[in-house]
């Protein structure tokens, strides 16, 4: 067995293992099932919900939601990005303020959102995709700043127009670390919708959740707890592995 | 030369800020005053909670909170950093764990640490802290792991102890590493333990802010924001300068 193998498997039996201790904890009854539900009844609770399709409508408006803030922060987080790097003087004074953004829940700004477009879906795309932006907006920055001052210098020799340079030598060269600000974008939309969601909405999973909660429904809590953070690492392996995989393309671990 | 680009760079932070007032006192004239608070009254508002004896009170609540976070957070995560970076099995291992447990929306799991811990402080606590702790981690860990080889094998040759190993080769050489993951570790651990006060709490500043958001208090939410925005930007700032020290 290589040696790649033997640590995936190994990772393999540490999740189980942990998963494992998770049951018998929960089974045992030193977690009471008030508290947490074993593992086991989770994937089954899951299953049901998506047997019987109680929540499909819920789910959809939840994931049309995210995917709709992930895209708006992701294309307005390049545009703004790419500009800030035109602008070096505005970049110098911005980006302390770049690193501080993520340490203040910006989603409590909802409520005002709630004002201004209404209660809804438009109010909880805007709140995703706020809170998405910035991560875009480094990685757009960094990005730009890796690309080697020789490929500007080719573009010129081969007298590009800048837009050209832009799509077919910049965009490429600069695509491994936009993907990582794609990753971090995605990531942060979810947590801005699913707080909303948890705020006020008149539907979604993260709603479900909070309703589930409230009612001491654990099974139904639980299933979609397990739905969410499923998804999510789901999407966020894929993006991982595929960003891996430019970033060895290009020569940078 | 270099007094004159302080000064410059002082001008631009001036010309931004103003520029932002601007744009933000358009909006609130676009917007209306349910939607938004305009900027005077939002500074006011942030200069009496300032004043006021009820507001430090709370804030004194978070910042318990807060920093038995950040010390849970940052001690677990050098810790486990060091361990996983030292280790490479152990790090190949758990390098994907780790970024997984990082990036999942850890917001949605409020409703577990509330079942656990109850409403209180061992809730934002322990909010905080699971922010904080990954991020840490994984700088840590890799800052370990490019540590050149032939610095251990010296340490070695040197006979050093595994404490003077880590505290005289591994920190120095990981430092800047390190550093950063603190920062972003700090940052991490102030939002989870906010959400943790918003969601978890009966006291705190992330409770005042989902109080005045309950009751729309809009000059409240804003004016709270500004505040908590200001501290972020200010601890941030010290922490950079600390990290370009060390780098």
């Amino acid at each position: 067995m290589t040696r790649e193998a033997s640590t995936r498997w190994l990772r393999v039996a540490v999740i189980g293992a942990a998963v494992a201790a998770l049951e018998f904890l929960c089974r045992a009854g030193i977690v009471t099932r008030l508290t947490m539900i074993p593992p086991s009844e989770m994937a089954a609770a899951l299953y049901q919900i998506l047997a019987d399709g109680r929540f499909f409508a819920d789910m959809r408006f939840t994931a049309q939601n995210t995917a709709a803030a992930m895209a708006l922060s992701i294309v307005t987080g390049f545009g703004l990005g790419a500009l800030v790097h035109a602008l070096p003087r505005l970049r110098r004074v911005l980006e302390p303020l770049f690193s501080a953004y993520y340490a203040v829940p910006t989603f409590v700004l909802y409520p005002l959102m709630i004002v201004a477009f209404g209660i809804g879906a438009t109010s909880l795309i805007v709140v995703g995709a706020m809170f998405g932006v910035i991560a875009m907006v480094v990685n757009t920055l960094i990005g730009l700043d890796r690309v080697p001052a020789s490929f500007a210098k080719t573009a010129r020799v081969m007298r590009l127009g800048g837009l050209r340079t832009m799509l077919l030598v910049q965009l490429p060269a600069a695509l491994p670390s936009l993907l990582t600000g794609i990753k971090l974008a995605v990531a942060y939309s979810v947590i801005g919708v699913i707080a909303g969601e948890f705020i006020l909405a008149t539907a979604g999973v993260g709603k479900r959740i909070a309703f589930a909660y409230n009612d001491f429904d654990t099974r139904t809590m639980y299933a979609l707890l397990l739905l969410i953070i499923g998804t999510v690492m789901v999407l966020n392996a894929f993006l991982h592995h595929w960003e891996q995989r430019l970033h060895r393309r290009w020569g940078r671990a | 030369m270099n007094g004159a680009r302080a000064e410059s760079r002082r001008g631009d932070c001036l010309w931004l800020a103003l520029g932002l007032v601007v744009a933000w006192h358009a909006l609130f004239l676009l917007a209306g005053a349910d939607a938004l608070a305009a900027p005077a009254a939002t500074l006011r508002r942030a200069a009496q909670l300032l004043a006021s004896e009820r507001f430090w009170a709370d804030a004194t609540e978070t910042g318990k909170a807060f920093g038995l976070a950040c010390l849970l957070a940052m001690l677990g995560g050098l810790a486990l950093g060091l361990w996983l970076g030292f280790h490479r099995r152990a790090g190949e291992v758990a390098d994907p764990i780790l970024g997984s447990l990082y990036s999942i929306p850890k917001i949605t799991l409020y409703p577990v640490i509330l079942l656990i811990f109850g409403l209180g402080l061992s809730a934002k606590v322990a909010f905080g802290a699971i922010h904080g702790l990954f991020p840490v981690a994984i700088f840590t860990m890799n800052g370990i792991r490019q540590v050149p080889a032939v610095h251990l094998k010296t340490a070695r040759m040197f006979n050093l102890s595994p404490w003077a190993t880590v505290s005289t080769v591994l920190m120095p050489c990981a430092a800047a590493e390190i550093a950063a993951g603190l920062r972003i570790g700090f940052s991490t651990t102030l939002l989870g333990t906010l959400i943790g006060e918003l969601f978890a709490s009966s006291s705190g500043v992330g409770f005042i802010l989902i109080r005045a958001m309950d009751t729309h208090e809009v000059v409240d939410i804003m004016a709270l924001t500004f505040l908590l925005f200001a501290f972020a930007a200010a601890a941030n700032a010290v922490l950079h300068a600390l990290e370009r020290r060390l780098g």
